[in-house]
């Protein structure tokens, strides 16, 4: 799959609360964004930072085809997103697109479907979850986060499929982490997973206890996005260190070498 | 429009910009961002005897204009290299110079001797400067008896130009330039990256899994650009300059200290396209200036 570097518009910055924005960018030269997957991300160069240097790997949340824009669910997470979710309307953001490779999809037309996600980590699950839906798929979503206004796009994953949701603090949803979920008490023939380390854990010990096909997104620490510089490798049980920019971010959780 | 054109015994480059190894993959990895073939040369990554699985995970961290890294010189060594990537890469217009590194010094010579016979390669880069590797490495490249050692049994292995990476981790790098040079070296180039190390605060841990990791990106560049000017001024070989290069600025300020051609590296990384602009940026420059060729800047700083 050809990458593109290209120059890109903020046409809306959706301020979602103090810590999240979705950003809907179009290419600023007025091209059809190129095709994509669920599961792919970009990187994103943080213009006029004095703080930071290199590009920020943001998961790709959604390509809306009917107005060519594509969608970036940030998580204020240091100075880079800082800078990246304050950014105003009419802005160019440089993006390096599409990187990495996807999500699977299930065989099964009548596969039950399980799409988790926590905190940020929803991002790929909404365009995984429409993907799969216009597949012909049935979808369910758990969600999870501290509490309930950081339980993101709830109202878009609604028309999507049926949605599960835990929070911490009880404020929406079943109370408690969403490994505890009675959700997980269904039975599921696919689980695709991403958000924060213990939570993939956690799910990928579920997955293998219960003999469920399980892919989990990645978010090592990386520096170019394109397997140049071999910072974010993941070690595999048939590859040794691959690089999750390449060989990932999406990975079957049968090659992780993860103590689960 | 101006002539870009430079030498480095034994190996022309259509112009001085050279991608530098381990930050740009085997090229192939920015062929959809560039045309390779405009490029004066790519440096491959750093390939060893036997292939190495680098260091654990997490092996980089983002500092103030740079980062921190500790690869350890991953690659599924020279027999890989040969068979699966150089019938790749080997009909590019562009010089392919394969980086070199080792553990031992029978090493190094092994694979020199293996890339000696390969017609479309006629350069290699020796690393004796890896800071991220437990043996050889950097090692090496810190003393002038481990760099006599190292450079001299290569250039027994090794017929084609010999281009030997320095270390910026020493007193006097000059000390080691000479040493180099006199055991036949044909070019030096510097810097690879100086030894730096961060700790993240809240959990108290390093950042990175080797603790220590190589600095690099523009906030080395001052000290790069006085290093390839203190060599430049005390060997007769030509000197290849590196360290932070993000611009054709950052380019011609190293030739004007004394570089005959340059290295980009980490700037590849914050944009792919990075060496074309720095090559348009030095026509543009001997026009802005009336020179005819770029080989007239070199150490032409004047004080």
């Amino acid at each position: 799959m050809k990458k593109q570097l290209l120059d890109f518009l903020i046409k809306e910055n959706q301020r979602i609360n103090d810590n999240y924005s979705l950003l809907k960018l179009s290419p600023a030269d007025g091209s059809r964004i190129i095709d994509t997957v669920a599961g792919q991300f970009v990187q994103v160069e943080v213009p006029d930072s004095k703080a930071t240097f290199l590009r920020r790997p943001i998961s790709i949340n959604y390509v809306d085809r009917s107005d060519n824009t594509l969608w970036l669910l940030i998580r204020k997470a240091g100075l880079g997103t800082e800078s990246l979710v304050s950014m105003g309307e009419g802005r160019v953001l440089n993006v390096i697109l599409p990187l990495g490779k996807g999500f699977s999809r299930p065989l099964k037309k009548d596969a039950r479907i399980l799409l988790v996600g926590g905190g940020v980590g929803v991002a790929p699950m909404y365009y995984l979850g429409t993907e799969l839906r216009n597949d012909g798929h049935n979808v369910n979503f758990l969600l999870g986060a501290r509490r309930d206004v950081d339980l993101l796009e709830l109202d878009l994953f609604n028309q999507v499929g049926i949605v599960y949701c835990s929070t911490e603090d009880g404020s929406a949803g079943e109370k408690g982490l969403i490994t505890h979920n009675t959700a997980l008490n269904q039975q599921w023939d696919y689980i695709y997973c991403c958000g924060p380390m213990p939570m993939m854990k956690a799910i990928a010990r579920y997955a293998v206890k219960n003999n469920i096909e399980c892919e989990v997104s990645l978010e090592n620490r990386m520096a170019c996005g394109v397997g140049a510089c071999l910072c974010c490798v993941e070690d595999t049980a048939d590859s040794g260190n691959v690089c999750v920019c390449t060989d990932g971010p999406v990975f079957n959780i049968k090659r992780l070498k993860w103590e689960i | 429009m101006g002539d870009l054109k430079v030498n480095i015994k034994g190996l022309s480059l259509k112009n001085p910009v050279m991608a530098a190894s381990g930050t740009f993959g085997y090229g192939e990895e920015f062929a959809d961002f560039i045309d390779l073939n405009r490029l004066g040369a790519i440096i491959v990554k750093g390939t060893t005897i036997n292939h190495r699985e680098g260091n654990p995970y997490p092996r980089m961290v983002e500092t103030p204009s740079g980062m921190l890294n500790a690869v350890g010189l991953q690659n599924k060594g020279v027999n890989y290299f040969i068979e699966h990537i150089y019938p790749r890469i080997k009909d590019l217009d562009t010089e392919i110079v394969v980086n070199v590194s080792g553990a031992k010094v029978e090493d190094y010579v092994a694979v020199c001797e293996m890339l000696d016979g390969m017609d479309k390669i006629h350069a290699i880069e020796l690393n004796i400067s890896c800071p991220n590797v437990k043996q050889g490495g950097m090692a090496f490249g810190t003393t002038c008896a481990g760099a006599s050692q190292v450079v001299k049994a290569a250039r027994n292995a090794y017929g084609k130009a010999l281009i030997v990476k320095l270390s910026p981790n020493v007193t006097d790098i000059s000390e080691i330039a000479r040493a180099v040079e006199a055991e036949g070296a044909d070019s030096v180039s510097l810097v690879n990256t100086f030894l730096g190390m961060a700790i993240d605060t809240e959990t108290r841990r390093p950042y990175l899994s080797t603790i220590t990791g190589g600095l690099s990106g523009p906030c080395i560049r001052p000290i790069a650009v006085r290093m390839v000017y203190q060599v430049a001024h005390s060997v007769k070989i030509p000197v290849i300059g590196l360290g932070g290069i993000m611009n054709g600025r950052d380019a011609i300020e190293f030739m004007l200290a004394g570089a005959t051609a340059v290295q980009v590296g980490t700037a590849n990384f914050v944009d792919p396209s990075v060496t074309m602009k720095i090559i348009d940026y030095m026509e543009e420059y001997l026009h802005r200036h009336n020179i005819s060729s770029i080989r007239e800047i070199i150490g032409g700083m004047t004080v």
